[in-house]
């Protein structure tokens, strides 16, 4: 699915990025844990294209295809979903206008036909349900006057109905109260199948409780100084990085 | 995250669609202004002797006026003997007779411009009167209109078949004494539209005109005048487009509507002039007062989609003089390249329990300026007046700007006026947002800003509001790299 080789970016002169190396496969799921600062952020801004950074080495491949060269929409149209930290809040727009040409600019790329809106809010209500969201959500400027609960169910939502080859979860977990990290991890564990895999970068162990990895690694200063399967994450509950840091 | 401007700084290159020239014979008068030229376009359009005093007394009054400096924009002073104040195309014999007579050239403009002129081509339900720098061509469903009673015509003809009522109503609203670009309208003015809807009576149809500038060096100079007999009800919409040329054109019209009771004029413009290029090279300076008066709970609704000309100076105002009466203001205003405008409305109540509503949309793109400049004024003997002000700023990029100067004056202490004003930027996030779930830049753009401005589209009649959404997304093409 996804092929990391050496990859180092740097914004503006400082190199946050100093070779990363990894691969996801079909089917998996790979949690990134480490301190703040480690790059965890960066990696997700770099996979999904944003702009300001400097690629100065390394590639990426996505289903065998280099992504580096492509624009952050034609990475989206490819399949790769990336759920912000602090989704943004655009004012005005309509939260169903706006997913349904966000589902079918992935669907005429896939060759699909395209949505109109009475099967999109068919298709559309019945995910929410799954997600225990409110229909009224969908009225809503699109992220306008969310809580941050909200926020991250919403990109959740997102998720489910672009249905991604590679979802990336940046720090999704955060401020989220039990009961939406429950919903959340639900949501990532449903799109899960043998044809698509899951990167979930969080801080903290307690969202592996809900959304098993097959994984883990952890990124200390631009590089993965370690990987291992879950048990690692409960290591680094108990222990924290300290131990780690002073080996690398 | 660092964020990085240069994609949104390159949001500003669209091509302008109707920069083309008609290449048609055409009479022009030499550039230059003293009354002999007042007195040749007077007699031109073989007017009566009060229509040409009143001109000459406005010319007069123009000549010991002052250009305003006190708008928000920026613009070397006009050289009023440059411009050539009349320019119509070439009649063969008396003129045309009706649209069949018309020069296929002229007829072929307007259907490149998509205001096809014959009768049949059009959508029923809109009647056209088609401006041609300072002529009118062609007025279309003129029989339909009789038949309900309604008048539609050219300013010039109207002076000839309805002398009264052009009398009787012209300067009423806007007197020649009022500003500059009026006093200087209402000496040099050339045509416009004619409006009458006697009483009692609904027009059967959307009135619309379409004003081109085509002529170079050439000012367009047009006159409207809309009246609306008691318990009457008109529609009217407007266009504008010019060809694009390097030197600035100034147009300066003037609209007055008179709504007397119970009656309502719901006013409709979406004006594309030629904005200019880039650097602020050439463009339309659109200098133009409009304003309408409001008897006895008559209704007066201005709705507004500035995309074009270099400098906007405009503010549809209503004073609101008999009780109940209604004025609303609409507005969008883009300002994207070098282009600037100062622009809102004067909501004047004079009336008991009169009510205005202001929603203003400024989104301002490129090095573009956009002012809002709204007054609010509620007099002693307007108890109850209400008033509700919104005004919204969006930013795109960061090196344009967005101004707001709201003036109210209340002399009646049961008046209600409230304002809110916002001001916003489509923010690098929010397009890598959109990017992000694939929408293409230029799309997030244009989905952004048409949110911004669904208040105001929900007020255009319907084929005009589809026109409008696309007119913004052109106007914003290529304004993201």
């Amino acid at each position: 699915m996804l092929e990391i080789k050496n990859l180092k970016a740097r914004i503006e002169e400082k190199e946050i990025l100093k070779g990363i190396n990894l691969s996801v496969n079909n089917g998996e799921v790979h949690a990134i844990m480490g301190p703040n600062g480690s790059g965890k952020s960066t990696l997700a801004s770099v996979l999904a294209g944003r702009e300001g950074y400097d690629i100065t080495d390394g590639e990426v491949f996505l289903r065998g295809n280099d992504i580096l060269e492509l624009s952050p929409e034609e990475r989206a149209r490819e399949g790769v979903f990336l759920a912000f930290q602090y989704p943004v809040e655009i004012p005005g727009v309509n939260s169903t206008y706006f997913l349904r040409s966000a589902v079918n600019q992935v669907r005429k790329h896939r060759g699909e036909e395209e949505l109109d809106a009475m099967n999109f809010l068919k298709l559309v209500k019945a995910k929410m349900k799954e997600l225990e969201l409110a229909e009224e959500f969908l009225k809503r400027p699109v992220n306008a006057g969310f809580s941050g609960g909200e926020k991250k169910r919403n990109e959740i939502l997102q998720m489910t109905m672009l249905n991604p080859s590679l979802a990336v979860l940046d720090e999704t977990d955060s401020g989220l109260d039990i009961d939406a990290l429950r919903i959340v991890a639900d949501g990532v564990n449903r799109i899960k199948n043998q044809n698509n895999a899951q990167i979930v970068i969080t801080h903290y162990q307690r969202l592996l409780d809900y959304i098993v990895p097959d994984f883990v690694h952890v990124l200390y200063d631009g590089r993965i100084i370690k990987s291992g399967d879950k048990t690692l994450a409960h290591d680094l509950e108990e222990k924290g990085y300290d131990w780690l840091i002073k080996n690398a | 995250m660092s964020a990085n401007t240069d994609t949104i700084d390159e949001f500003v290159s669209s091509e302008y669609k109707y920069g083309f020239i008609t290449d048609i014979e055409s009479e022009s008068l030499d550039p230059g202004l003293n009354e002999d030229v007042i007195k040749f376009i007077s007699a031109k359009k073989n007017e009566p002797e009060w229509l040409l005093n009143w001109r000459l007394k406005a010319f007069r009054h123009f000549e010991k006026m002052e250009n305003p400096e006190w708008a928000h924009v920026n613009y070397p002073p006009v050289n009023f003997q440059e411009i050539s104040y009349y320019s119509a195309p070439k009649k063969k014999g008396d003129g045309p007779k009706s649209l069949d007579e018309v020069d296929p050239k002229l007829l072929e403009t307007y259907e490149k411009l998509g205001v096809p002129l014959h009768e049949r081509a059009r959508l029923a339900g809109v009647a056209v009167d088609a401006v041609f720098d300072s002529e009118s061509i062609g007025t279309t469903f003129k029989e339909d209109l009789a038949k309900a009673g309604v008048i539609f015509c050219s300013m010039s003809e109207a002076v000839q078949e309805h002398p009264e009522l052009v009398k009787k109503y012209l300067g009423t609203v806007v007197p020649y004494t009022d500003n500059y670009y009026s006093a200087l309208n209402s000496a040099v003015f050339s045509d416009g539209s004619f409006v009458y809807i006697p009483k009692g009576t609904r027009c059967p149809m959307e009135l619309s005109t379409y004003f081109r500038i085509n002529a170079a060096n050439t000012g367009q100079f047009e006159r409207t005048l809309i009246i609306a007999e008691e318990s009457s009800h008109v529609s009217y919409l407007e266009g504008c487009t010019a060809p694009m040329r390097d030197e600035n054109q100034l147009h300066a019209a003037v609209v007055e509507l008179v709504a007397l009771d119970n009656s309502e004029i719901k006013y409709s413009t979406v004006q594309n002039w030629y904005p200019g290029d880039e650097e602020g090279r050439g463009g339309i300076y659109n200098f133009v007062t409009k304003r309408g008066i409001c008897k006895r709970n008559a209704k007066i609704s201005w709705t507004q989609v500035e995309t074009g000309s270099a400098i906007t100076w405009k503010y549809p105002s209503v004073i609101l003089q008999g009780d109940n009466s209604i004025g609303e203001f609409y507005s969008i205003a883009l300002t994207n390249k070098a282009q600037q405008a100062d622009t809102g409305t004067k909501m004047v109540h004079i009336g008991k329990n009169t009510r205005s509503t202001i929603i203003s949309k400024g989104i301002s793109a490129g090095k573009g300026q956009n002012s809002y400049r709204g007054l609010v004024q509620v007099g002693k003997k307007a108890s109850k007046a209400r008033n509700f002000s919104q005004c919204d700023s969006l930013l795109i990029g960061d090196k344009c700007g967005a101004h707001t100067f709201p003036y109210i004056e209340a002399k009646n202490s049961t008046a209600r006026i409230e304002h809110e004003a916002t001001t916003s930027k489509i923010g690098e996030d929010q397009i890598f947002y959109c990017n992000q779930r694939g929408l293409e830049t230029q799309d997030a753009v244009n989905m952004i800003v048409n949110g911004f401005c669904k208040e105001v589209f929900r007020e255009l009649p319907m084929e005009f509001a589809v026109e409008a959404q696309k007119l913004l997304d052109v106007s914003l093409e290529g304004s993201v790299g």
